[in-house]
Formats: structure tokens, C-alpha cells, sequence
């Protein structure tokens, strides 16, 4: 009897999760501020939208895999590195091969090897997932520089342009088809599937998912390998969108991804997280700096005046959840 | 006579150079509640991890109904089936009741998490217990005695034929143990053989059919409980002397009409928990008895400045002090022990020594420098070690492996230090072994001779029994009464006090 009291008021005080919805709150009072500032300067015109989406498209799919890496509790900073070493895998192969088939795979075994040797540090030698992943990123990152010398690989294989960056299908940019269907896979394995539940159990209470039988060092593996994939798989989308590999592809990719992913509610200490808030995160930044961009702010600015907004927008998730107490 | 279930065959186990446990021979009948018995780091959950594939051991063997078998992890375990409900919770507080008690075995239909299939179950096996909660709601809402009981749900869904319960009672007040036995009694009676681990000597000589001491890591005897009372059991786990350890209650001089310490009006706390008024004198004791929820430990958190209070008064020695934040309710001489060590007593991953002398850092510098002495420091946690009778090779030894109970004495010890006006216990004794209770009940009492106040909540009734001056009794967020011990004739009357409305 007394448990059915409990229950009743809890339910009240707790059951609303605020921090889970302040991004779409967030994204709903920047859409219309923007909407109503910059209407006139051709924000919300179907071709600056379809573009903030295309821009976007490379940090919202790394999204999908960072919400696992951070619910887990663990942190990924190579995908940056990896999208662009993927970018000049894929762009040499084709330059020797013209193998779209061939290039895909080399892309991808990069992102698995690096997802691979993360979680291998991270598990086996105990290294903190920061500072493995640091020491990866640098590693990674100059070997996309040194392979051609920093030089640029340019990609004249139209099928692999169209079907990876340029396309279209239906009148929708093939950008934002991928980014669709990353996230429909995305949302199915972190909600519908056990995987899912044990990435959150390791990341809210490690020693007790252990305890329930759950092997935690290959839940964080398979969870780096991931964030590996799919970070090479954004920078196939680099190359193509760019019909050429750079070294410099998704540098501070890292860093957005973290951001996209923690205003989406997704707990930066693990436990609780959200593949759709990731989506709606990684918009919201893409939808900020579009908005920076057409209100003319110089470079300088727009680097402010963004993280200003960020920072903001995670205070203002945090208040909503401290008043729960 | 029914055969063994399961046998452990010399023990040994030792961690880096301290030895937990040597030669230990247990033996669990099919269809018996086991307890099993022994002071605070005495080793009773190293062997039942052994058990449960959590720890491995150095040597010995175990049998499971005449077979040995070799348990890995708790995944073996869980196949011989065999469930733990660990001491130290262990549910996800992030996920829900219904994910948490399938974790580890999800359903699945077509391959996917199904959940509508799990809420329902959860929904089953939680009313069988008779706990009416929503499955969705998430653990870190709950307080600790129902994260407990879930606990309970949780190994129960797993049909273990062998169940191990370490502690499970010392966070539950009265009314859920008698719950929670009940359950016991129903699973013994569907054939599930149970090690009860328990430092409450009433609990284990009521629910036990046989009883294992262990003392510093040796089995010292198995018996049939009919053989034991109490005074036998405390003598095998102190080792012979049979001192009066027992704590009985002895009427305490201090004047009560006195001047009062800390004054209470209408505090008001939230919309159930409020009017809350009561005085405390100088040198008295007062207990809070009151079912889980009542809103006890709401009154300690607020007058310690950890939540904030909507209305109402509190004077501390007849000037009103207006506490806003932990800090405040330290400096003006308030300390609290709270509830939780594990979350909110001590930093886990330091060492005793820090944990010790956190709030008394100030205290700890070199001259008039702001640099902490190290020779102070380490001397002040010695000195805990020796007057609490803390058990740990070494103060530098990492807080969270040392046993339950010592862990509970260093918050106990860390409070101490800092000399409080008012010290405010939230169930000091949870876990904790009957020497060191004695000993902390002890210091109880002499930190109240000293004039000074101690508000003391406790789900035990007897330990409220034992130490208090006069007790009031909480129903719902109201105070119900307030009764002198002297008055007080038995435990029922104060049963009864407590659940009248
Ligand atoms: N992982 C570990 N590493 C090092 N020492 C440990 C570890 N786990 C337990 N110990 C030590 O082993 C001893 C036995 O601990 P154990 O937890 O089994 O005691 P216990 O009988 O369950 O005590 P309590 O009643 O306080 O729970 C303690 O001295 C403890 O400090
Ligand atoms: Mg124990």
C-alpha cells in the first residue's frame, strides 16, 4: 500500500525528463528567432534548409554512433581523423582502381581497425578513453596528411560523386537519404535491441551490468568499432559530396559530434541517451551556423557567437534538471 | 536429512597479500535458509562472490548437487542457478524497474527487445511480492529501500535455485522486512535454498534453520539455529569473551528541562511533510521512528541545508540560523550521516584516509600556509582507525574495498572529527556488525554526555530502543507523538506508535 503511494509521487515530480525534450524546445525557439530575423535574407527558403540538412549530413551520421559512445560512458575523439583518412583511402583507391566496390571496403576496414585498436586500448590496456582516443586521432590524422604529402586527391568517378555526395533521388539530395536511413538503423539498435539496453546499462552503472552478466569490455569494443565505421563512412560522403579526398576533412568533427550528441540529452557521464535528440542536435548546430553565415557575421563572430549558443543551450538543460530535486 | 545443494570445499582466497579467506568448508542443505554470520569484513560476501563467479578463488572446490563444478563468471553461476542480491546495489539507476530486473536476459521477439512482453512480467513478479509499482519508472527515483526490494524481483525473475541474500534487510524498515520474509518463507516453500547474510541477530535467529560463523576469514562453526541463541552466536564471533555485548537501554543523565540545543517550528519541507516541530535539549538523545517514506530522513536533509525548506523556523541555541547549503549547516554546527554511504557518505574511489579527513581539511594545515600536513593527516586517520576499530591494512587503502561496515565507521569517524553541536544520524548501523554497533552506539552516547544534541533515525526499533532519550514517532510527513523512553514498555508499543495514523 505504502509502495503504491511512492510510486504516485514520484510519478509526479519525476517522470517528466526535461533535459531529454530541451532540444527540440531549444530548436523551436532558434528555428523561429532565426525565421523571424533572417526571413528576409533567405533563411527559410527550401533550398537553404535542403542545404543546412546536406551540411550537416557528415555530422549527423557520426552522431548516431557518438550517442552509443557517450551513453556508454566512454568519449571518441578519432572520428574526425577517421573521416578524413577514410576520404583519402577511398579517393586513391579509386584513382588506381576505379573500383567503387573496392574503395568502399578499404574506406570501412579503416574505420574497423581504428574502432578496433580504440576499444582494444580502452578495455584491455585501461587506458582512459580520452586520452586513447587523443593519441589515436593524431596518429591517425597525420598519416591522411603524409600519404600524398598533404596534397589533394581528386575523385572523377561521376558514380561514386552522384550515389555518395552530389546526387539526388526524388528531388531529396543523397546526403540527407543516408543520414535517414543511418538513423532508422540507429534508433532501432540503441531502442529495439539488447545491445542498446547494455550500452546504457555500462554506461549508468558499470559494476552492476557486470554483476547481471553483461561483458562489459565487449559492449565498449563493439561500441568503438562503431563510431569507426561509422565515421569512415562519413568521410566516404566527404569525398563524394567533394569529388576529392583532403586530409583536412572533419577537422574539429570531434568536438561538434560531442556537442550534438550532449544537447540532445545525452548524459555526459553515461546512462541516459538519445539517437533522435543526437539528429535534432546535430540540426540545431548546422541550422546555427547557416544562421550566422546569412546574418553576416564575420568568421570571428560566428566561432563566438556559436559557442556562446552552445553553452547556453546545455545551462538551460541542466536548470531544467536540477529543479527536479 | 535432505542432501547438499551446494558445497564449498577449503576456501582460501587472498587479496594481493591480505588472506580474506582460509580453508572455509560451507555446505548449503536443499530447501534451507542458511545464515551466515560474521563481523564486519569477517569475509562472508568474498565467499558467496566466489560463489557467483564474481571473485575467483585461490583454491578449493565447489559442488553443485555432488558435481564440481568450476564457476567463471556470473553468467556460470547464472546457469547453475544460482542469483545473488549483492550489498552493494546493483541495479542501473538510469534505466528502468523492467529494464533493470531483465538485464542480463532481455525477451526478445524477431530479435528485438520486447518490452511490452517484459513490462508485464516485471508488472507479475513485482505484485507476487507484493509491491505495487509502475515497471517504467526509473531506479534513481526510488528510494533505497525499494531499489532493494527490486533487487529482490530481479533475482527472483531468474527461477535461482540457489538464492543469496547479503544483507538485504539493512536499508528496509520494519514493515518491508516482515515483507520481505514473507517472501522468503514462499520461495523456501517452492524449493529455492537461500544464504541469508545479516548482522540483526533477531532476524537470523527467526528466519534461519541453520547458521555458518565465519571470523576473520575462518569458519568457526555450522549448526542447526534450534542449537544457537543469541548470547552463543556472539560469543563465536567475537572469540570467547562473553562480555555483555548486548546493548540494552540505561535511563542517561541529562536535564531534561534544560536549555534547548535546537528548536523546530513548522517547518514545512512540502506540500505532505510539513508542521514538523520538536525541540531538542542539550545532552539528549531523540529518535525518529516512522515507515519508509515518512519523511524522516526529509527532516535531517533539510535541517542539513541539503534541500531547501519552504517555511518555518529552526533556532540553534536560541539564536535562528537561516541554512541555505551544507556549508552553512557545517559551520553552524551541524553534521549529518546520511543514508546512503555508497552515494552520498563517502568518495569511493579515495582512500580512507581522504575520505577521512574531507570535512576537516582546514584544520589539517601547516602553519598558516594553505598546504594540508601530511604528518596531521595521517595521524587523525590513525587515530580513527584505532578509536572506531576500523578494519583496513592501511589508511591509504581505497575506501570501496573495504568491508560494508568499516566503510559505514569511517563516515561515522569523519563526522566525529569535526565536533558537531547537533549530530544527526540517518541509520547508522545499517550493515554494520553488533561489536561495532555497541561501539557506535557507545559513542553516541558519550558525544550526547557532552551536552550536545543527536537526532537519531532508525528503521530498527530496537536500536532506537537501546539509545534514545524519547522518540518521535512519524506518520505521512506529520509528527504523530512524541513519547520518553522511560514510557515506552515494549517494541510493540513502539510498533504500534509508529503505525498509527
Ligand atoms: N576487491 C578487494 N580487494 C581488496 N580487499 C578486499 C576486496 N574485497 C574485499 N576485501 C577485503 O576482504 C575482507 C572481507 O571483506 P567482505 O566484504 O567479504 O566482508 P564481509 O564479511 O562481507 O563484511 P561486512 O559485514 O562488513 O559486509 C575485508 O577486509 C575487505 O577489506
Ligand atoms: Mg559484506
Amino acid at each position: 500500500m505504502q509502495s503504491k503511494e511512492i510510486s504516485k509521487s514520484k510519478l509526479f515530480f519525476g517522470s517528466i525528463e526535461w533535459n531529454k525534450y530541451m532540444v527540440y524546445i531549444v530548436f523551436v525557439i532558434m528555428f523561429a528567432l532565426f525565421s523571424i530575423v533572417l526571413g528576409d535574407k533567405g533563411f527559410l527558403t527550401q533550398n537553404n534548409l535542403i542545404n543546412v540538412l546536406r551540411q550537416t549530413a557528415m555530422i549527423s551520421i557520426m552522431a548516431v554512433a557518438g550517442t552509443f559512445v557517450i551513453a556508454s560512458g566512454q568519449i571518441d575523439l578519432t572520428v574526425g581523423a577517421v573521416a578524413a583518412m577514410s576520404a583519402m583511402i577511398v579517393s586513391l583507391v579509386l584513382q588506381k582502381t576505379d573500383s567503387i566496390f573496392l574503395a568502399l571496403v578499404c574506406g570501412l576496414t579503416l574505420g574497423i581497425s581504428s574502432g578496433l585498436i580504440n576499444g582494444i586500448l580502452v578495455t584491455k590496456f585501461r587506458i582512459p578513453p580520452f586520452l586513447a582516443t587523443m593519441g589515436m586521432m593524431s596518429v591517425i590524422r597525420g598519416s591522411a596528411m603524409w600519404i600524398t604529402n598533404t596534397a589533394a586527391v581528386p575523385i572523377k568517378n561521376m558514380t561514386f560523386n552522384k550515389v555518395f555526395g552530389i546526387g539526388n533521388i526524388g528531388g531529396l539530395p543523397v546526403l540527407i537519404l543516408w543520414t535517414i536511413l543511418f538513423y532508422i538503423v540507429g534508433v532501432i539498435i540503441f531502442n529495439k535491441t539488447i545491445f542498446g539496453r547494455h550500452t546504457l546499462a555500462v554506461g549508468g552503472n558499470e559494476v552492476s551490468a557486470g554483476y547481471s552478466g553483461i561483458k562489459i569490455d565487449k559492449i565498449k569494443i563493439i561500441v568503438f568499432l562503431m563510431s569507426g565505421v561509422f565515421a569512415a563512412f562519413a568521410g566516404i560522403l566527404y569525398a563524394g559530396r567533394m569529388q576529392a579526398g583532403r586530409f583536412s576533412f572533419g577537422e574539429g568533427d570531434e568536438m561538434s559530434v560531442i556537442a550534438a550528441v550532449v544537447l540532445g540529452g545525452t548524459s555526459m557521464s553515461g546512462g541516459t541517451g538519445s539517437v533522435v535528440g543526437a539528429l535534432v542536435g546535430s540540426i540545431l548546430m548546422g541550422v546555427i551556423n547557416n544562421a550566422l553565415i546569412l546574418a553576416g557575421l564575420s568568421s570571428a563572430q560566428q566561432t563566438i557567437v556559436r559557442g556562446v549558443i552552445i553553452v547556453v543551450a546545455v545551462v538551460l538543460s541542466n536548470l531544467s534538471q536540477k529543479q527536479k530535486r | 536429512m535432505s542432501k547438499a545443494i551446494l558445497e564449498m570445499k577449503g576456501i582460501n582466497k587472498s587479496f594481493g597479500s591480505v588472506s580474506v579467506l582460509e580453508n572455509v568448508d560451507f555446505s548449503l542443505k536443499e530447501g534451507e535458509v542458511h545464515a551466515l554470520v560474521g563481523g564486519n569484513g569477517a569475509g562472508k560476501s568474498t565467499l558467496m562472490k566466489i560463489m557467483t563467479g564474481v571473485y575467483s578463488l585461490d583454491s578449493g572446490e565447489v559442488f553443485i548437487n555432488g558435481g564440481k563444478k568450476n564457476i567463471q563468471n556470473t553468467k556460470d553461476a547464472k546457469e547453475n542457478g544460482i542469483a545473488m542480491i549483492f550489498q552493494e546495489l546493483s541495479l542501473v539507476p538510469t534505466m528502468s524497474i523492467a529494464e533493470n530486473i531483465f538485464l542480463g536476459e532481455e525477451l526478445t521477439r524477431n530479435g528485438f527487445r520486447d518490452v511490452a512482453a517484459m513490462k508485464k512480467k516485471s508488472k507479475e513478479i513485482l505484485n507476487e511480492l507484493g509491491i505495487f509499482i509502475n515497471p517504467e519508472l526509473k531506479v534513481n527515483q526510488l528510494s533505497v529501500g525499494m531499489s532493494q526490494m527490486i533487487e529482490i524481483a530481479k533475482a527472483i525473475s531468474k527461477n535461482a535455485k540457489i538464492l543469496i541474500l547479503d544483507e538485504p534487510t539493512a536499508s528496509l524498515s520494519d514493515s518491508e522486512t516482515v515483507q520481505l520474509f514473507r517472501i522468503i518463507k514462499q520461495l523456501k516453500e517452492n524449493g529455492v535454498s537461500m544464504v541469508y547474510i545479516s548482522h540483526r541477530m533477531n532476524e537470523i535467529l527467526s528466519i534461519s534453520d541453520s547458521v555458518t560463523i565465519l571470523r576473520d576469514g575462518k569458519k568457526v562453526i555450522t549448526d542447526k539455529i534450534e542449537n544457537m541463541d543469541l548470547d552463543k552466536i556472539i560469543s563465536h564471533l567475537v572469540g570467547g569473551e562473553t562480555s555483555q555485548r548486548k546493548f540494552e537501554w540505561v535511563e542517561r543523565e541529562y536535564d531534561a528541562d534544560g536549555d534547548l540545543i535546537l528548536k523546530v517550528d513548522n517547518l514545512k519541507i512540502n506540500e505532505k511533510i510539513q508542521n514538523i516541530s520538536f525541540g531538542l535539549t542539550k545532552g539528549e538523545i531523540l529518535g525518529i521512528a516512522g515507515l519508509m517514506g515518512s519523511g524522516r530522513t526529509e527532516i535531517l536533509e533539510t535541517l542539513f541545508g541539503i534541500r531547501r525548506k519552504l517555511g518555518g523556523t529552526v533556532e540553534l541555541m536560541g539564536k535562528v540560523v537561516n541554512i541555505k547549503n551544507s556549508e552553512d549547516a557545517i559551520k553552524s554546527g551541524f553534521a549529518l550521516i546520511p543514508e546512503d554511504r555508497r552515494r552520498q557518505g563517502l568518495v569511493l574511489g579515495h582512500s580512507v584516509k581522504s575520505n577521512a579527513i574531507l570535512p576537516y581539511l582546514r584544520k589539517l594545515l601547516v602553519g598558516r600556509t594553505h598546504l594540508i600536513s601530511e604528518k596531521a593527516s595521517n595521524e587523525l586517520a590513525k587515530n580513527d582507525i584505532k578509536k572506531l576499530n576500523i578494519k583496513t591494512d592501511s589508511i591509504h587503502k581505497k575506501i570501496n574495498l573495504l568491508s560494508g561496515g568499516n566503510q559505514q565507521k569511517v563516515v561515522i569517524a569523519k563526522w566525529l572529527n569535526m565536533n558537531p553541536k547537533v549530530m544527526m544520524l540517518d541509520e547508522p548501523t545499517a550493515g554494520v556488525d553488533i561489536g561495532a554497533k555497541t561501539e557506535i552506539i557507545e559513542i553516541i552516547r558519550n558525544f550526547a554526555d557532552e551536552g550536545k544534541g543527536v537526532i537519531l533515525v532508525s528503521s530498527e526499533l530496537t536500536e532506537l530502543l537501546s539509545v534514545c532519550d524519547r522518540i518521535i514517532t512519524m506518520f505521512d510527513g506529520k509528527i504523530t507523538a512524541s513519547i520518553l523512553r522511560k514510557n515506552i514498555n515494549s517494541e510493540e508499543e513502539l510498533q504500534n506508535a509508529v503505525q498509527r495514523n
